[in-house]
């Protein structure tokens, strides 16, 4: 019949036997790899701390832990533990089976562990490859999260993105006026509505109408702050929400300039282009507990008022003129265009 | 079906042939995908499809493709990971073949729902192998020759291969080991940094 401590030597790779005066008398095979050198007729205690579950520091404090696993480490190497089953010898010494538990990953790493360095029956290298396994199935996830997160800002972008003047379109607006719906924050709509567009598309071409946009488009940019929305939300009409400016005069100075730059001869795809603005003014402290849906109505009403006295003129909407376009004396309607 | 699985193939062709050709595959596929992701799942219909078009893009048959696609798993650079998780599989490379029944767990415990056909490994006498794959997708065993052809390469190992075609519904392939250690070892180590630092 095979010896104990020849079975322990075969089976049992990171063993370490203790002899009653509490010096190590035989490690297994792997022991040597831990770069402690050889440890034998070496006191355990000075190479190994015990960390749970007591902190032995005598020989026989240790063999009062004998039937259970403890975390202990090298002395001179604090930062990968071991765990370890403590059995009594029945001669007055300790057997210690170590493993490496999950620093496996580690360990493998510092010590330059191979598959002979464990146990036939360990699990470590299965533990590895999945680690390893684990890692690539990760990257791949990651970078596929990462293109789907950059195709997504694209998209949401676009949604929310004019397509021929890079304003901001009616689906921002919406999300520009429910955010400031759930804010103290004042603001000013500006309804801006081109005059003799329509004319210019339909005798110069589209081409040329859509220049003109662009070109519209750009004013409205020049003179507006960083902070400010500039959004087209249809055809010829353009819509500019400034959060956090309520100042009468400014906001009359922008309109005049707006009017003034938008209504000046552009030279256009070779051609002379007119055309002309008008625009509704709507501020939120003139309105409380008004969504910001209404305040764009009440611009709209301002627009009008500013259409019927001409065109070229801005208007400033107030509680008098009423909410909605429905409101106003329909026998007294601009001429369109 | 598993995007690993097609992002493999398109991989394959894009790396080996160049983006044209993977293009002209596409083409010849009958897809509506121009590229696919390796995370995500497609319709098993595309893949033989996709073969089917790669053959008529590349101008070779089928089963040359996949032998191919196993090979440049191995020996590629952009996929080490592969040839390492292999190289888990055993010290030699008769110890290898020896676990082969294991690769279909090991792969879904690396990537759970990418299911490898079923594969016994039968050594009728020593150092002479008999490896059946049984189940989808179709044509795997001549992936397998081919990454077994340069995993013995990559031991160093001397070995004959060679697909036997479908027997009872399962593709058969004979390998025999002629001289375990015929040339150099290319080398493993289950630490990943120690290796790369040394490569």
């Amino acid at each position: 019949m095979i010896s104990a401590l020849e079975l322990l030597t075969i089976l049992r790779p990171l063993h370490i036997c203790i002899g009653k005066t509490g010096h190590i008398c035989q490690v297994g095979a792997s022991i040597v790899k831990l770069g402690v050198g050889d440890l034998c007729r070496r006191r355990f205690l000075e190479v190994f701390e015990v960390l749970r579950p007591a902190r032995p520091e005598t020989i026989s404090e240790l063999r009062a832990l004998a039937g259970q696993v403890i975390k202990l480490q090298l002395r001179s190497l604090s930062d990968i533990s071991f765990r370890g089953l403590l059995v009594e010898d029945g001669d007055g010494g300790i057997i210690l089976d170590l493993s490496f538990g999950i620093a496996v990953v580690d360990a493998v790493q510092r010590f330059g562990l191979t598959a002979q360095d464990f146990a036939a029956g360990d699990l470590a290298v299965e533990l590895l490859f999945l680690q390893e396994a684990k890692s690539s199935a990760m990257a791949a996830s990651f970078s596929l999260n990462s293109r789907l997160n950059g195709a997504r800002l694209v998209a949401e972008t676009k949604a929310l993105t004019d397509g021929l003047t890079g304003l901001h379109n009616r689906r921002a607006l919406d999300g520009a006026l429910s955010r400031l719906d759930q804010s103290d924050t004042k603001y000013a709509v500006l309804h801006m509505d081109l005059d003799r567009f329509k004319t210019v598309n339909d005798t110069m071409g589209h081409a040329v109408g859509d220049a003109v946009l662009k070109r519209v488009a750009a004013i409205l940019r020049s003179h507006t702050r960083q902070d400010d929305l500039l959004v087209r939300t249809g055809g010829d009409e353009f819509v500019v929400l400034c959060p956090g400016l309520t100042d009468a005069e400014r906001l009359q100075d922008l309109s005049l300039l707006l009017i003034q730059d938008v209504s000046a001869p552009m030279s256009l795809e070779g051609l002379d282009v007119q055309i002309g603005a008008s625009i509704g003014i709507a501020v939120s402290s003139t309105a409380p507990r008004m969504a910001g849906a209404e305040l764009i109505d009440c611009a709209d009403v301002a627009l009008y008022l500013a259409k019927r006295s001409g065109r070229g003129q801005f208007a400033v909407w107030s509680p008098a003129k009423g909410r909605r376009l429905t409101d106003l004396d329909p026998s007294s309607a601009p001429a369109s265009g | 079906m598993h995007g690993l699985i097609f992002r493999t193939v398109e991989a394959f062709v894009s790396d080996s042939f160049g983006p044209e050709a993977w293009a002209k595959a596409v083409a010849c596929s009958d897809l509506e995908v121009a590229s696919f992701e390796a995370m995500l799942q497609y319709d098993p219909a595309h893949f033989p499809k996709l073969l089917n078009g790669c053959a008529r893009a590349l101008n070779r048959p089928q089963s040359v493709i996949l032998e191919d696609i196993g090979a440049y798993l191995i020996t590629h650079q952009n996929h080490a990971s592969v040839r390492r998780l292999m190289r888990f599989g055993g010290d030699t490379f008769p110890e290898l073949l020896r676990s082969l029944d294991d690769l279909p767990g090991r792969t879904r415990l690396a990537v759970s729902g990418l299911d490898l056909p079923q594969v016994q490994v039968r050594e009728t006498i020593p150092h002479h192998f008999m490896i059946s794959c049984r189940g989808e997708p179709q044509g795997f065993g001549h992936v397998l020759v081919g990454l077994l052809r340069a995993m013995a390469d990559d031991y160093g190992t001397l070995a004959v291969l060679d697909h036997q075609g479908v027997r009872n519904g399962s593709e058969v392939i004979d390998v025999r080991v002629i001289e375990t250690f015929f040339a150099e070892d290319r080398g493993f180590t289950l630490a990943r940094a120690a290796e790369e630092e040394t490569t």
